[in-house]
């Protein structure tokens, strides 16, 4: 496959591609009786965009080797991607009806055994270690494609993450993109209540990255910040994205229960006829 | 040469032949690691006090060609970030060799935190891990030969410095595979691994003496037939006994009447309370005579 192939610009209109993953992602987790559908929710437009078209990834060619590589660091976000791996031809959409059940492709965190997806994490504090690793692979055999790690805020309470932080900065990685998914609740509280990140922007400046924050829901400032990169030469991306836990389905919006539950067939319904609305008014 | 500058000198040769070795050290090996930082600068890494990162970055730059060496003394690039070994190394099958300098107690004195006797227990409940514990300098280049060879997720457990040489030539090895070490009775048998191979010299006392430096969860199967040739199996390691060697070879066996001819000589637990040399910590926990 030619690079051309790779790099070309993605057919995808990201709002209603937004609305189909959040619908898949609602069916998986009510199918499987499965959590974290908050968690999925509130990445579901980052998703599109990445896939929809700043990602440079082909689904003819999901190992080619000038291909950009994201990793989900919150793997328990999983059903996200792969509803984006699904909606952007990865992987055949058939394939989700069999999440959660025995046997399936499907881990319910993110698996590398799934086409396009990189890295199977869950325990987290990984993934942007081992995206530091790609990025740095690539700076010294001099390659383009870049690397974008996708973390919760929940996990900026690992070790791991402010180690490679260090290390991403030192050796001044400007192919590293890490998205922080900012959603401000965690497992049980908020993220100011369990265990404060404030200030954050100042901090990530602090440790030598190039800090941008946006609205994570909204697709064009998105677009920009991802389309932008590098932002600083010499520094690694950090994109705080403020986003809402549950996006997109009122009742469940800013509640730490949705990190758990699933939906009821006629919750499912509910949620479905809003995410609905909002892709017929895209 | 001990075993440590054998390692970075066979590992120096390999890499000039193999332009995918990289080395990452956790802001370790003054003295040692200089003949390949030297040489390779572009393939040499220090990741600083940070073991977790230092093992992540491995996975992800051996996820794209690399094959990876992270160097750290005793239980820093092991029990530290043993999640990042068993999730992003193991799991995933990546040619990530995490190296350890000191197994056992090399660094005697220097107390429990450097003292490695519980790293077989830990790397050998991972399904894909390759240990590589060599007895001798030689069967330290005999080791990182097969590693490179067979590249996956591997451990390799060095002492640190003074051990003689056992073997006259750089032995034949294999995962599994007893290889031999001194003459005598057949009937009776001492099998160590690692540097416990001089203390299993030492108290041969006219038994022939066997050394398995490579050994892995999926190895166990080749154990049993090995063992039917010998009456009598004495396992010497320096580990602790809950998790180790004798404990690997004889669940090969476990539940049959084979089980009953292994002996397994390991350190006593008293060892973790006490400061001492190596030689004193090894005789005080029973390996050594």
């Amino acid at each position: 496959m030619k690079e051309a192939q790779v790099i070309a610009a993605r057919p995808y209109e990201t709002r209603p591609l937004a609305a189909r993953i959040r619908g898949q992602a609602l069916r998986m987790v009510t199918r499987a009786k499965a959590s974290h559908i908050g968690s999925a929710l509130s990445i579901a437009d980052i998703m599109a965009v990445l896939y929809g078209r700043a990602l440079r990834v082909h689904p003819g060619a999901p190992r080619h080797p000038e291909r950009d590589r994201f990793i989900l660091s919150k793997g328990h976000a999983c059903v996200a991607v792969y509803a984006a791996l699904a909606e952007t031809g990865f992987i055949d959409p058939a394939l989700l009806e069999t999440y959660g059940t025995d046997g399936s492709m499907l881990m319910a965190h993110i698996s590398h055994k799934v086409p396009g997806a990189e890295f199977s994490t869950g325990a987290l504090g990984h993934g942007l270690p081992f995206g530091t690793g790609k990025a740095l692979a690539a700076r010294r055999r001099g390659q383009a494609w870049r690397t974008v790690v996708l973390t919760s805020d929940g996990e900026w309470g690992e070790g791991s993450n402010w180690e490679a932080a260090l290390f991403a900065a030192h050796h001044g990685l400007d192919n590293l993109i890490c998205i922080l998914d900012y959603n401000k609740l965690q497992s049980l509280q908020t993220v100011d209540e369990t265990l404060r990140l404030e200030p954050l922007h100042s901090k990530f400046e602090a440790f030598g990255w190039a800090v941008r924050e946006v609205d994570g829901h909204d697709h064009a400032a998105l677009t920009a910040a991802l389309e932008g990169a590098p932002w600083v030469n010499g520094k690694p991306m950090m994109l705080i994205c403020h986003t809402t836990k549950g996006k997109g389905v009122s009742f469940m919006e800013n509640k730490v229960e949705w990190h758990y539950r699933n939906p009821t067939p006629e919750l499912l319904e509910a949620a479905l006829a809003e995410i609905e609305g909002v892709n017929g008014h895209a | 040469m001990a075993m440590r500058d054998a390692f970075i000198d066979e590992l120096t040769t390999l890499a000039a032949t193999h332009d995918n070795i990289a080395l990452i050290v956790g802001d370790l090996g003054y003295n040692v690691i200089e003949p390949f930082a030297d040489q390779f600068p572009d393939r040499f890494i220090n990741a600083g006090v940070a073991e977790q990162n230092m093992t992540g970055l491995a996975a992800g730059m051996a996820s794209e060609g690399y094959h990876v060496f992270t160097y750290s003394i005793a239980n820093f690039p092991t029990f530290r970030c043993a999640e990042q070994i068993r999730n992003d190394v193991d799991h995933h099958r990546l040619p990530v060799t995490v190296v350890a300098v000191g197994g056992g107690v090399s660094y005697g004195a220097l107390g429990y935190s450097h003292h490695a006797v519980q790293d077989y227990a830990l790397m050998r409940a991972m399904p894909n891990m390759t240990i590589a514990a060599p007895g001798d300098p030689l069967e330290t280049r005999a080791c990182l030969r097969w590693l490179i060879d067979n590249p996956g997720p591997s451990y390799l457990r060095l002492g640190k410095a003074g051990e003689p040489r056992f073997h006259d030539s750089i032995p034949d090895i294999a995962p599994g595979r007893w290889v031999k070490v001194r003459d005598g009775s057949d009937a009776s048998v001492l099998l160590s691994t690692g540097a416990a191979l001089g203390a299993a010299v030492a108290r041969a006392e006219g038994r022939a003496v066997w050394s398995l430096p490579l050994w892995s969860m999926a190895a166990k199967a080749d154990q049993p037939a090995q063992i039917a040739r010998h009456g009598r199996i004495t396992t010497l390691e320096d580990h602790l006994a809950d998790g180790g060697f004798g404990s690997w070879l004889t669940e090969s066996v476990a539940g049959t009447p084979a089980a009953a001819c292994i002996q397994p000589i390991a350190l006593s637990a008293e060892i973790c309370d006490l400061v001492a040399s190596q030689s004193a910590l090894n005789r005080i926990g029973g390996l050594a005579a």
